[in-house]
C-alpha cells in the first residue's frame, strides 16, 4: 500500500502546461483545438493519502468533450461538453448516487471515469492509485476491480453466449479460478443472484427483462469488483421486479462490501439505495451531498424542483410544485453564465453572466449557485 | 408433458395450433369484413347514462404460433363522463391492448376481439357497441371521438411529414369543409394551447427537431384537434424526465378542464396515477383485480397485488430497510392456471385460493376487488 501511495505522489502533481505542446499521438492532436485555458483553469490538488485511503475513487476535475464540428483538415473546432468539470468522491462500501435529467451527462461520467470512453482531461484515482495515465495493458488489470452494469439489458448481453459463458467470461480471462472450477463457481454465484442452475445452457433471449438484469448483476459480480457502476439498472424494469433487484443490490453490497455508483433518473430510487447524492445539470455537478441533507434540505434551485416533480403515491398531497419552464438546452451550445439560468425560478442579474463556484458548504454539502456565498 | 414444463412444444403441438389459429382467424375476419351489418346488430344502450364508456366482459385474444394469449380475459369497468380513469398494471398485464380494443387498433389479424362488448355514448347521444361497429363508421369515431396519445412519440410521428403536415391531416379529414388555411389556423392554434412558444416554427419543422416533451406536446395537439370526447393517454410521460413529466402531466390536467373530456390514462406509475385520476383500474394478467375512487385505492388497498405494488416502490422522504417485494413473476399469458393467477406469488394465500378465479366483491358502491380474503369475511 506504501508503495502505490508513494508512486500516485510522484505522478500526481501535474499542471500539464509544457507537456500539451507536445502532441503525440492521435488522441493529443484531438485535444489540441480545444482552447487550453478552458482545459487546465483549475487547480489541481492531488488527493491526501487519508482521503486516498477512505475512498475507492476520488475524480478530479473530469471533462470529456466530444468532438461535434471539424475544419478543412479534419481538426475539431466546437465541442459537445458531456462532462464538464466534474469532481467527486466514493468511500469504500458506501454508495454515491448521480441524478439528472436526460443528456445531462450521466452515463458518459459512468462510461468515462470507467475508461471506457477517453477522459479529455481530469485525473482519476482508484483504489489508491492514480489511474488517469493507465495504459491498456494497465486499464486492463484494474478492470477485474471495476464493472458496469449497463441501463438495458436487452442490448447488453450477447444472443450468442449462453448463460454460463457470459458470466463465465470474465473469470476465465482474470483467472479468477482455475478452468475446470469455472462451472462450479459461476453456478454458485448464479444461485446467489436468485438465478436457477438449470439456467446455464440457456440463452438470454429466453429470460424476461428482471432475469436479464440479473444475469449481467451476476456478470458484474464474477470477477470479485470493489466498485461497480450501475448505469440505470432499474428503470427498464416493472415496479415489483424493480424491488427485487433493488434489494438484491443492496444484500450483495452488505456481503461483499462494494462499492456503487448509481446513475438513476428515478430520485426515489436513488434516495432509497444511496448514502450521497450528486445532482448533475448539462455536464456538470450543481450540487452533491449526504442523502439526508439533499432530500431535506436541498440547496441549488435545479434540485428543489427535480424533488416537487417527483410525483408522490397520495392522492391527497397539495399539488403545488416548481414546474421548470422549457427543455435541458443542448449540451453542445450551453447558456453563457449559470447554465441553469434559462429555467431557473430564481435567476439573477449576475446568473447570466458569471459562472457559480461549485464549493462545500457545511455537512459536506457542495453546491454551484450564486443564492449562497460564494467565497 | 415434459417439453411443455421446458417451456417447448413439439412439432405435432405446434401444427394443431396453427390449424386452429387459421380457423378462428377465418372467422373473426370474416365477421369483420361483412358488407351491411345491420343497425340493431352495433346499436346499444349504457347501463348508466352518466357513463362514456363501458367495457362490459371484454375478450381480445391473440392468436399466436404459441397458444392463444388472453391479453384481456374479461374486463369490465367504466369511465364517466368528464373524469379520468387511470389503469396501472406491470408490463403485460393488458393494460394497452384494452385501450386499443376500444379504438380497434389491435394488431390483426392475430388480435381479435373474440367476445364482450364496449359501449360507448357519441357526442350526439347515439350509443353504439364498437366491437360490432362496422370500419367507415369506425372511423368518424376514432380521431374525433375518441383519441390517443401513444407512448414513444418519436416511433409514432412520421419522421418524413413536418410537423405541420401531419397536424394538418387530422382537420382536414374529420372536420367538414376544413380548407388547408382554415386547418393550418388550427394546426397553430393548438400547438399554441399545448403551450409551445414558437408554434409557426415548430408547425414548420420535421420531429427529429424536436426534444422528447416537445414531441409529446404535439402528440397531444394532434389527439386534441377535434376536442375529443375521451382521451386515451397510454403512458403518456414514461419515456419522459420527471421535469417534462410535471409539465405534461399539468397541461393534460387543465386541458381536460378546458375541453370538458375525459382521460383514460395509462400508466405503471402509481405516483402519476394518484396525481391524476379519479378512478383506479389495477389490472394483473387480462383481468380487472380491483376498482375503485383513487382514495379508496390509496387509503384502503385490498387485493394483495395493489398493496404489494404499493409498498414496493420506493417513495421520497419514506426510509425503509427493505423494499418489499413481490416474489417470483407475472405467469406466462399462454397457459395460466385455473385458479386465481396471483395465487403463486401471493402471501395472504389462504385454503379457498385453491379454487376457480374468485369473482368480483363489492365493498362499497364503487370499490370492487377479485379476491377470496374479502369474501369470506362477507359471508
Amino acid at each position: 500500500m506504501e508503495e502505490q501511495v508513494e508512486n500516485t505522489e510522484q505522478t500526481a502533481p501535474v499542471p500539464p502546461k509544457k507537456e500539451n505542446y507536445f502532441i503525440t499521438g492521435a488522441k493529443k492532436l484531438f485535444q489540441a483545438g480545444i482552447p487550453r485555458k478552458s482545459l487546465y483553469d483549475y487547480q489541481n490538488v492531488p488527493p491526501t493519502e487519508e482521503e486516498l485511503k477512505e475512498n475507492i475513487l476520488i475524480v478530479n476535475h473530469l471533462k470529456k468533450y466530444f468532438p461535434v464540428e471539424s475544419n478543412l483538415i479534419g481538426r475539431p473546432i466546437r465541442y459537445l461538453k458531456a462532462v464538464d468539470d466534474v469532481s467527486l468522491k466514493i468511500p469504500y462500501g458506501k454508495t454515491l448516487g448521480i441524478v439528472g435529467e436526460s443528456g445531462c451527462g450521466k452515463t458518459t461520467l459512468g462510461r468515462t471515469l470507467l475508461g471506457l470512453y477517453d477522459k479529455t482531461t481530469g485525473e482519476v484515482y482508484f483504489d489508491g492509485k492514480n489511474i488517469t495515465d493507465y495504459n491498456e495493458r494497465q486499464t486492463n488489470a484494474i478492470r477485474k476491480d471495476m464493472q458496469v452494469i449497463f441501463q438495458d439489458p436487452y442490448s447488453s448481453l450477447s444472443p450468442r453466449f449462453s448463460i454460463g459463458g457470459i458470466i463465465g467470461e470474465g473469470v476465465l480471462v482474470h483467472k479468477i479460478v482455475p478452468r475446470n472450477q469455472i462451472k462450479d463457481y459461476v453456478i454458485n454465484l448464479m444461485e446467489r443472484c436468485g438465478l436457477q442452475p438449470q439456467y446455464y445452457e440457456r440463452y438470454p433471449y429466453e429470460f424476461s427483462g428482471g432475469q436479464r438484469q440479473r444475469i449481467c448483476i451476476a456478470r458484474a459480480l464474477a470477477v470479485n469488483p470493489k466498485f461497480v457502476v450501475c448505469d440505470e439498472p432499474v428503470s427498464a424494469l416493472d415496479v415489483s421486479i424493480q424491488a427485487q433487484i433493488l434489494n438484491l443490490l443492496r444484500e450483495l453490497q452488505q456481503e461483499r462490501k462494494l462499492a456503487y455508483m448509481f446513475i438513476s433518473h428515478d430520485l426515489s430510487v436513488v434516495q432509497h439505495v444511496s448514502d450521497s447524492v450528486g445532482v448533475m445539470y448539462l455536464g456538470s455537478m450543481v450540487e452533491c451531498g449526504p442523502t439526508d441533507r439533499i432530500f431535506d434540505n436541498p440547496m441549488h434551485p435545479y434540485t428543489k424542483s427535480l424533488l416537487s416533480a417527483v410525483p408522490v403515491p397520495d392522492p391527497r398531497r397539495k399539488k403545488d410544485r416548481i414546474i421548470l419552464q422549457g427543455s435541458i438546452p443542448s449540451p453542445a451550445n450551453p447558456p453563457s453564465g449559470c447554465r441553469f439560468h434559462t429555467r431557473c425560478p430564481e435567476c439573477m442579474e449576475i446568473c447570466k453572466t458569471k459562472a457559480p463556484v461549485y464549493r462545500e458548504y457545511e455537512g459536506g454539502h457542495s453546491c454551484a449557485c450564486h443564492l449562497y456565498p460564494q467565497e | 408433458m415434459k417439453e411443455k414444463k421446458n417451456g417447448y412444444i413439439s412439432f405435432k403441438e405446434s401444427r394443431e395450433i396453427v390449424k386452429y389459429n387459421k380457423t378462428q382467424i377465418r372467422y373473426y375476419e370474416k365477421l369483420k369484413k361483412r358488407k351491411h351489418i345491420p343497425e340493431e346488430e352495433y346499436l346499444a344502450t349504457m347501463r348508466n347514462p352518466e357513463n362514456l364508456v363501458e367495457f362490459d366482459d371484454l375478450h381480445t385474444f391473440f392468436f399466436t404460433d404459441t397458444g392463444t394469449v388472453k391479453a384481456v380475459d374479461g374486463v369490465s369497468f367504466d369511465i364517466p363522463a368528464h373524469s379520468t380513469v387511470g389503469v396501472v398494471g406491470e408490463s403485460g398485464c393488458g393494460k394497452s391492448v384494452t385501450s386499443l380494443s376500444l379504438l380497434r387498433l389491435v394488431q390483426a389479424p392475430q388480435g381479435q376481439i373474440v367476445s364482450g362488448s364496449i359501449r360507448y355514448r357519441t357526442k350526439d347521444g347515439a350509443c353504439y357497441d364498437i366491437t360490432k361497429l362496422p370500419q367507415d363508421m369506425m372511423e368518424k369515431i376514432s380521431g374525433k371521438e375518441i383519441s390517443m396519445i401513444f407512448q414513444e412519440p418519436m416511433t409514432s410521428l412520421n419522421p418524413v411529414f413536418s410537423i405541420g403536415y401531419q397536424l394538418d391531416e387530422v382537420s382536414l379529414l374529420h372536420i367538414e369543409g376544413a380548407t388547408k388555411e382554415s386547418a393550418r389556423q388550427k394546426s397553430i392554434e393548438m400547438l399554441k394551447l399545448v403551450g409551445i412558444a414558437n408554434a409557426e416554427g415548430v408547425y414548420k419543422s420535421y420531429p427529429h427537431e424536436l426534444s422528447g416533451g416537445m414531441r409529446q406536446r404535439v402528440m397531444i395537439a394532434m389527439a386534441l384537434c377535434c376536442r375529443p370526447n375521451l382521451i386515451i393517454a397510454d403512458e403518456p410521460t414514461t419515456a419522459l424526465d420527471v421535469t417534462i413529466q410535471a409539465q405534461i402531466l399539468d397541461l393534460l390536467r387543465e386541458l381536460k378542464e378546458k375541453l370538458d373530456s375525459s382521460i383514460m390514462l395509462i400508466t405503471h406509475d402509481l405516483g402519476v396515477i394518484a396525481e391524476m385520476a379519479d378512478f383506479v383500474v389495477v389490472m394483473y394478467a387480462g383481468k380487472v383485480i380491483e376498482t375503485g375512487t383513487v382514495f379508496e385505492i390509496f387509503d384502503n388497498p385490498c387485493h394483495p397485488y395493489t398493496i404489494g405494488l404499493l409498498k414496493s416502490k420506493p417513495v421520497i422522504n419514506k426510509k425503509v430497510d427493505e423494499l418489499y417485494c413481490i416474489k417470483g413473476r407475472v405467469p406466462s399469458a399462454v397457459d395460466l392456471p385455473d385458479y386465481c393467477y396471483f395465487r403463486d406469488r401471493c402471501d395472504m394465500c389462504t385454503d379457498a385460493c385453491a379454487g376457480k378465479y374468485p369473482g368480483f366483491v363489492q365493498l362499497t358502491p364503487t370499490h370492487k376487488v377479485a379476491c377470496y380474503l374479502y369474501d369470506t369475511k362477507q359471508s
